[in-house]
């Protein structure tokens, strides 16, 4: 039987412990409400520009900007966006599972594979794996803003149109609703026609001012934004996977403590029983 | 008569998806006019004033920057910043130009003029749609 005492101190500790949860998941909740807000109204913006895009690269010259050029070789990079900071259920996991899964694939196909990460988890996650670590970002999350997205498709843009691979894809949790996050795999670069809408309409297309100078303006600005897009999906989508993994947490703590108060006062009550008795005893001997 | 949809998105949130007969857009090389059926076009937008006409209606929206993509169904305005008329305080706006002035005024070194100069374009631009708002109300 355990020590009256100990059972205290236990009850004690999960206690401290569920006030922690209860805090992260009243954290969680009141951030993404902000992050949700920003994500919905920021889609729009997003998918009609990669709509844009993707009727523009259709149609246009595919000479025309090194960002629609066609590639020939097979060397892959991945982009994985996972978060900085745990404790948010099988977000990372999710992810992770998902990148490696793409990795494997891709390298039986016979591609040349680097990675590259956002987020403090997914490096360390990679950081113990065979594969290539080209880039990575750490702490974007605390102050998500545009600047990151800069950074960050400055770098593959950069590196795309040096050269050092063929093909960019990025892995990010898109943000479902509260609940729910969906694993997307995305193939950034070189930008895609979308064949299904091929308005096939003769002549040209018309550029003003001119091909080139506007090419040069809209494709970087579309990586920005479609990079920018991932990481407030996947910000807003941590948010609310750290918020269900915390209310978990919280309920589970506190049917422990139910338990635990239980076996507590049943175990206090059988204490207490045994003394009286052991003083009626003794009252009764002396008799 | 054909109709035309425009849709006009910002990065904060999409702003406008309707049904026009015309679209007339600032486009960087000067304004120019859309009607159903026009040519696949993608143009660069400056700071300039939209205006659409659904019938004998005209409605007007400030537009800093940005692409416009048109087919001959649909124009997509992807502007980094978009206004509807009636959404501009006009008292403010007049405000904010005269601030560029005094700032246009005061001079100072060749980025510092140009930022200055930059933003009296835009106040000017937000107080003019405003009062086209305007106008119309009365």
């Amino acid at each position: 039987m355990p020590s009256l005492q100990g059972l205290r101190r236990k009850i004690g500790s999960i206690k401290n412990t569920q006030k922690i949860t209860k805090a992260m998941k009243m954290v969680a909740a009141a951030k993404l409400k902000r992050a949700q807000e920003r994500i919905l109204a920021a889609r729009p913006y997003a998918k009609k520009m990669a709509v844009v895009l993707g009727s523009l690269a259709s149609r246009a010259n595919r000479q025309a900007h090194p960002l629609l050029r066609k590639s020939t070789g097979n060397r892959i990079e991945l982009l994985v966006v996972t978060s900085d900071r745990g404790l948010c259920g099988a977000f990372n996991t999710n992810i992770l599972r998902k990148a490696v899964e793409f990795l494997r694939q891709k390298q039986e196909a016979g591609c040349t594979v680097t990675v590259s990460v956002v987020g403090r988890k997914g490096r360390d996650f990679f950081r113990r794996r065979p594969w290539a670590r080209r880039q990575e970002w750490v702490g974007v999350f605390d102050r998500l803003s545009y600047e990151h997205a800069l950074d960050i498709g400055g770098d593959i843009v950069q590196q795309f149109t040096g050269g050092t691979f063929d093909e960019l894809h990025i892995v990010y949790n898109e943000f479902k609703s509260v609940i729910q996050q969906r694993v997307v795999v995305e193939k950034l670069l070189p930008i895609e026609s979308l064949d299904q809408q091929a308005e096939k309409l003769g002549g040209g297309y018309l550029f003003e001012p001119d091909e080139e100078e506007l090419l040069k303006a809209l494709l970087p600005k579309h990586i920005e934004v479609q990079t920018f897009h991932a990481l407030m999906e996947s910000a807003a989508a941590e948010l609310g996977a750290r918020m269900a993994a915390m209310d978990g947490a919280t309920r589970n703590a506190g049917e422990l403590i139910q338990k635990l108060t239980l076996y507590y006062n049943k175990t206090r009550q059988a204490a207490i029983t045994k003394e009286l008795m052991d003083i009626v005893g003794g009252a009764e001997a002396l008799k | 008569m054909s109709k035309i949809l425009l849709e006009i998105v910002t990065p904060d949130k999409l702003l406008l998806s309707k049904e026009v007969d015309e679209v007339i857009c600032p486009g960087a090389d000067g304004d120019f006019g859309v009607l159903p059926g026009h040519c696949q076009f993608l143009s660069a937008l400056r700071v300039g004033e939209l205006q659409y006409l659904i019938g004998e209606e005209r409605q007007y929206f400030s537009i800093m920057w940005g692409f416009v993509d048109v087919t001959p169904t649909r124009v997509t305005v992807l502007a980094e910043v978009a206004e509807k008329a009636e959404d501009i305080d006009t008292e403010r706006a007049q405000a904010k130009v005269l601030e560029a002035e005094a700032k246009v005024a005061a001079g100072g070194s060749r980025e510092v003029m140009e930022a200055a100069l930059t933003s009296l374009e835009k106040a000017r631009l937000r107080k003019k749609v405003a009062e086209r708002a305007k106008q119309r109300t009365h």
